[in-house]
């Protein structure tokens, strides 16, 4: 699936034209993206959780050559999927007694 | 934010009714979750991509009653950062 295919499945249900639709579709990246730069996280219940996380500096190693490096403290963006997400992925083989981590 | 400031955020930004703007990103989130449902990979470019891992199932046990069980093959959502995404959140801390 790419952007085309969710223009296409929201064309087919609200009344503008395809380039309006991606328009609108490209905003919503774009937002979202401008959030989780200058901001925090992205809840989406249902779906799942878009976190910034602040990792500090540690020692690495270059696998290939085995150099000892430093790695700079950096931002990173992690998803965490909703249970309903997780849940909705396995629902042939979720028991009801089966607990879903 | 969550989903219901986005979707205020949406519908200030494209001009479109908070009503309208709500169908969209349901219909955006819904249509991501039933590809993924489906075993599909999603790629949203300057954004990142969403994949299915499988896991094969293995014996654990109940860390309450020490009871072994058997924790059945699952299959879990992944998602990879896009580069440009990956840089843009990394570059705000550094200013």
């Amino acid at each position: 699936m790419t952007k085309v295919d969710i223009v296409e499945a929201i064309y087919e249900k609200v009344g503008f034209s395809k380039k309006e639709v991606a328009k609108i579709v490209e905003s919503i990246f774009d937002i979202i993206k401008e959030h989780l730069q200058h901001h925090d996280k992205i809840k989406i219940s249902g779906f799942g959780n878009f976190v910034i996380r602040n990792k500090r500096a540690r020692r690495g190693r270059n696998p290939q050559t085995g150099d000892d490096i430093e790695i700079t403290p950096r931002r990173i963006l992690t998803f965490k999927p909703s249970q309903v997400l997780k849940a909705s992925l396995n629902q042939k083989e979720v028991k009801s007694d089966t607990p879903v981590e | 934010m969550n989903k219901a400031e986005l979707i205020n955020k949406v519908s200030e930004q494209t001009n479109v009714t908070q009503k309208v703007a709500k169908v969209i990103v349901d219909t955006l989130f819904e249509g991501m979750k039933e590809s993924l449902q489906k075993g599909e990979r999603i790629e949203i470019r300057g954004f990142g991509s969403f994949m299915v891992r499988n896991y094969g199932g293995y014996k654990g046990r109940n860390p309450k009653t020490g009871e072994i069980v058997e924790v059945p093959p699952k299959k879990l959502p992944f998602f990879k950062v896009g580069k440009e995404l990956k840089e843009m959140v990394n570059t705000v801390g550094k200013v």
